[in-house]
């Protein structure tokens, strides 16, 4: 069992935890991922890590509350502990110094972009860094976005914090100005966000690497589950991802991929939420 | 009972397996097969000859003292069969219900070439069974030796090995990188023909018999790197199967509704899919599923889309839907174990034999429609001795699909060996090691099961943990050196 040491509420639907999980924060970094199940009933979830610390040997998620599984782990407090946590899983970031480069966090791909804004800092580079949200509320890690970026833009679609716009407009304004020669774009976020972001440096030649978030079972490489068609042919997001080149991606067979569990996901938040209500014993050893 | 003379055992009839009815059991999870009771288990024990030569044992690859555990029995010496069984196999309640006796044991029995062979499967599930229920324990741990020894990977192979290991004494840390120790026994095979409580109870038995610490979580390769462990332990073995799924190089392998056996099998059976949304895995199938090949796995995944699909249709009061296995070869080829293709067939399972998909068809929302297939007949035999099927041209045919299971085979995931210089591997991606040692080429690591040979039996992959463990505890008295 791996328990949870602590929390914290970023936005009324994004969450912090740090999770004690030794075997996982002795070799993880930045870019990876870890394989989460909450009980016995839990599907295998998985999430990035946001930051570790070797000396606690603890690991911070991140999470979103789309569906049961993250809204039940919202739920859990310190104190609680998670059935299963495995990893550090997929590649680690490449970090080098190209020069100038730009790092794009949608809503909860904050969370995911900054170390790598951080590592990319420490390794020399000039950071530019976008973030976005549909609204304030959503928003976070502004502070520490900031204080590893050379220059900070936040977006949000609604403009009630930052500038109103998707945040490939302020990027798209960037790969425009002649003044900036930019080595490399990093993007996290929807998968939507993501293709527009590949949609809007393609013209531009400009390199752009994006983390892919398909649908995982087992996360080592053992089902398929969470193949992606690139340029060369499928691959697997979790052993050879889950960074890839976002040139190369196909986008529409990915977000198709995405949207095919939607009925049962539903339905699985419904009988949560049901059961929660109507016999909110049986249920408690769940939660 | 009497002593009885040869000729009278040999008139004795072989007892059929009782069954669950086929229409009850196409829409439930329970197992299929009931097993014996402890009276016709004595009966089927009467019909064995004892041979002084016995051939059975010839065919089994742990060698498993056959005529031993099967004379206990017939005596009702129940703790005496568990022992004589325990000498070489620790999982026989696993055994006896998914071995290919067939063509091991049973296969080369005496009693075949006249008649039926004694069913032995069916004898070893009976002992396994009692020992589950009684833990009389005949494994016992020697005294601590005080070396170490890591087992990556918990499916036969490395349980196996990691039991013979600490047999001999050695503290033996078994590391695995999903939530359950089992290997394929909990996420390929299903309920109804290997209950996952028979697995784990014959697990956690050998663990607390042998204090074995199992690690689940742990991905070698990620976590720990072989070249750590190398560090920590003075021996390592790898049995980390051969899960790596391939998929049919044709059009349309990415659309919705096409899985490898892999998944599908994941998804219901270790994550518990077919009793959703109690539990929080999906899976997700239409009214007509083709399953493509026909070896064991693509019998597991045929019946539980079966399975699936009443459990739906007694649900919703629809249709039961059809599950079709898409096979290239004709039915004398088929791979799969021979009471598995029987079984599917009872169930309704649709064979198309001498059928070879050759595309998908998707609709406008990308999901699957339909399957492109082309007819086979059989030519000259290929070098495995089989006839190679060759397409009929002009035999192109769509198949009405909405589901697309590739149960193709499968390679060893390469994961482990990351950061394991020296560790030769084939163009398979199989590790190379020796047939009789398990020794890789790489110091102080052992290696068998499928990540050597790829997908192949339960039973091999034992043997193989069983060699390895040998020469691990010879290797760590000092009795066989490295050089
Ligand atoms: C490598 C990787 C890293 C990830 N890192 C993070 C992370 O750091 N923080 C975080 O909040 N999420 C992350 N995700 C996504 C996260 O795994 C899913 O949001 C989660 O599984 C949803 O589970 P659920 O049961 O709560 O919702 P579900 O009921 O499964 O889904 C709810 C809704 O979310 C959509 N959805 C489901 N799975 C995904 C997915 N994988 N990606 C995008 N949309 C999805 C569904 O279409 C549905 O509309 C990551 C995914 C991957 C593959
Ligand atoms: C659906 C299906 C049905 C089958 N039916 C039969 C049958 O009826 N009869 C029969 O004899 N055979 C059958 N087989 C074949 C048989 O199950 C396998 O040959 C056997 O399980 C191989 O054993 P193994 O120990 O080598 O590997 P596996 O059982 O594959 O176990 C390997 C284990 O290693 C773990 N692992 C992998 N990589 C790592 C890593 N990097 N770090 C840590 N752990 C890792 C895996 O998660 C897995 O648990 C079937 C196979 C399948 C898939
Ligand atoms: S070969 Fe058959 S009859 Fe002879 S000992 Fe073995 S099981 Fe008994
Ligand atoms: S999640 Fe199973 S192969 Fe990637």
């Amino acid at each position: 069992m791996y328990k949870i040491l602590s929390k914290e509420v970023l936005s009324n639907v994004v969450k912090l935890m740090d999770i004690e999980a030794p075997h996982v924060a002795r070799k993880a970094a930045a870019g990876q991922f870890v394989i989460v199940r909450i009980d016995e009933f839990g599907e295998r979830i998985p999430l990035t890590i946001a930051d570790y610390n070797r000396e606690k040997g603890s690991i911070t998620i991140i999470f979103q509350e789309l569906g049961k599984s993250t809204i039940q782990l919202g739920k859990l407090n310190p104190g609680d502990s998670l059935a299963s946590f495995a990893g550090p899983l997929g590649h680690p970031t490449e970090i080098e110094n190209f020069g100038t480069v730009v790092c794009m966090g949608g809503g909860v791909g904050i969370a995911p972009i900054y170390p790598i804004a951080r590592a990319l800092r420490e390794a020399g580079n000039k950071v530019i860094s976008i973030i976005g949200a549909r609204t304030k509320e959503l928003l976070f890690w502004e502070e520490k976005m900031r204080a590893v970026s050379d220059e900070l833009i936040i977006c949000t679609d609604d403009g009630s914090h930052g500038r109103k716009s998707l945040v490939t407009e302020p990027l798209k304004e960037i790969l425009d100005n002649k003044a900036n020669t930019i080595a490399k774009v990093w993007a996290i976020g929807p998968a939507i966000m993501m293709k527009f972001v590949t949609l809007t440096t393609k013209p531009y030649n400009v390199p752009t690497i994006v983390s892919l978030n398909t649908i995982m079972i087992d996360g080592t490489g053992m089902c398929g589950g969470c193949r992606v068609l690139l340029e060369e042919g499928a691959q697997f997001v979790c052993v050879d991802g889950p960074e890839f080149d976002g040139h190369k991606v196909d986008w529409d067979n990915l977000l198709s991929r995405l949207s095919f569990y939607k009925d049962e996901e539903k339905l699985a938040v419904e009988h949560y939420e049901h059961k929660c209500r109507i016999d909110g014993a049986t249920v408690k050893g769940r939660e | 009972m009497a002593e009885l003379k040869p000729a009278e055992r040999m008139k004795i009839k072989r007892h059929e397996m009782p069954n669950q009815d086929p229409v009850v059991r196409s829409s439930n999870y329970e197992e299929v097969a009931l097993g014996y009771t402890l009276e016709t288990a004595k009966e089927e024990a009467e019909r064995c000859l004892q041979c002084k030569d016995p051939k059975c044992v010839q065919g089994c690859p742990v060698g498993v003292l056959i005529p031993q555990f099967i004379k206990a029995l017939r005596e009702g010496d129940m703790v005496t069969a568990v022992k004589w069984m325990k000498v070489k196999n620790n999982l026989p309640a696993v055994c006896g219900r998914v071995c290919p006796q067939e063509v091991q044991c049973e296969g080369n029995c005496i009693l075949s070439k006249k008649g039926e062979a004694v069913a032995i499967g069916r004898l070893e599930r009976f002992v396994g069974d009692y020992e589950l229920s009684q833990r009389t324990c005949p494994m016992v741990k020697a005294p601590k030796t005080g070396k170490k020894v890591a087992v990556v990977g918990s499916g036969p192979a490395g349980l196996t090995c990691a039991v013979d290991v600490a047999r001999e004494g050695h503290d033996v840390t078994l590391f695995e990188s999903l939530h359950g120790p089992g290997g394929v026994l909990i996420y390929g095979i299903p309920e109804f023909r290997l209950p996952k409580s028979v697995v784990h109870g014959e697990i956690s038995y050998a663990a607390e018999c042998l204090c074995i610490d199992i690690k689940t979580d742990h991905v070698i390769g990620r976590s720990f790197t072989l070249d750590e462990l190398l560090s920590d332990f003075d021996a390592v073995f790898l049995g980390t199967g051969a899960g790596l799924p391939s998929f049919m190089r044709i059009p349309g392998i990415n659309l919705n509704g096409v899985m490898s056996a892999n998944e599908f099998l994941t998804r219901v059976n270790l994550m518990k899919a077919y009793q959703f949304p109690d539990y929080d895995t999906p899976v997700k199938l239409g009214k007509k599923v083709a399953v493509i090949g026909a070896g064991n796995v693509a019998m597991d995944a045929v019946r539980c889309s079966q399975r699936l699909m009443s459990l739906e249709a007694k649900k919703t009061g629809g249709s039961p839907g059809e599950a079709h296995i898409v096979y290239r070869r004709s039915k004398d080829e088929v791979p799969a174990r021979a009471e598995e293709v029987h079984h599917a067939a009872e169930e309704g399972v649709i064979f198309d034999f001498l059928t070879n998909p050759i595309e998908i068809l998707g609709d406008d929302k990308r999901k699957v429609r339909a399957l492109r297939c082309v007819r086979m007949e059989l030519g000259e035999p290929d070098a495995s001795g089989r006839r190679k099927p060759v397409e009929i041209k002009g035999s192109e045919f769509d198949m009405e699909i909405d589901t697309v299971i590739m149960a193709l085979g499968t390679n060893p995931n390469p994961i482990v060996f990351v950061d394991a210089e020296g560790l030769e591997r084939t163009k398979y991606g199989t590790a190379v090691a020796d047939n009789e040692t398990g020794r890789t080429k790489k110091k102080r690591v052992w290696a068998g099961g499928d990540v050597v040979t790829g997908a192949a039996t339960v039973i091999s992959a034992m043997g193989a943990g069983k060699r390895a463990a040998a020469d691990i505890n010879k290797f760590l008295k000092g009795e066989a050196a490295w050089e």
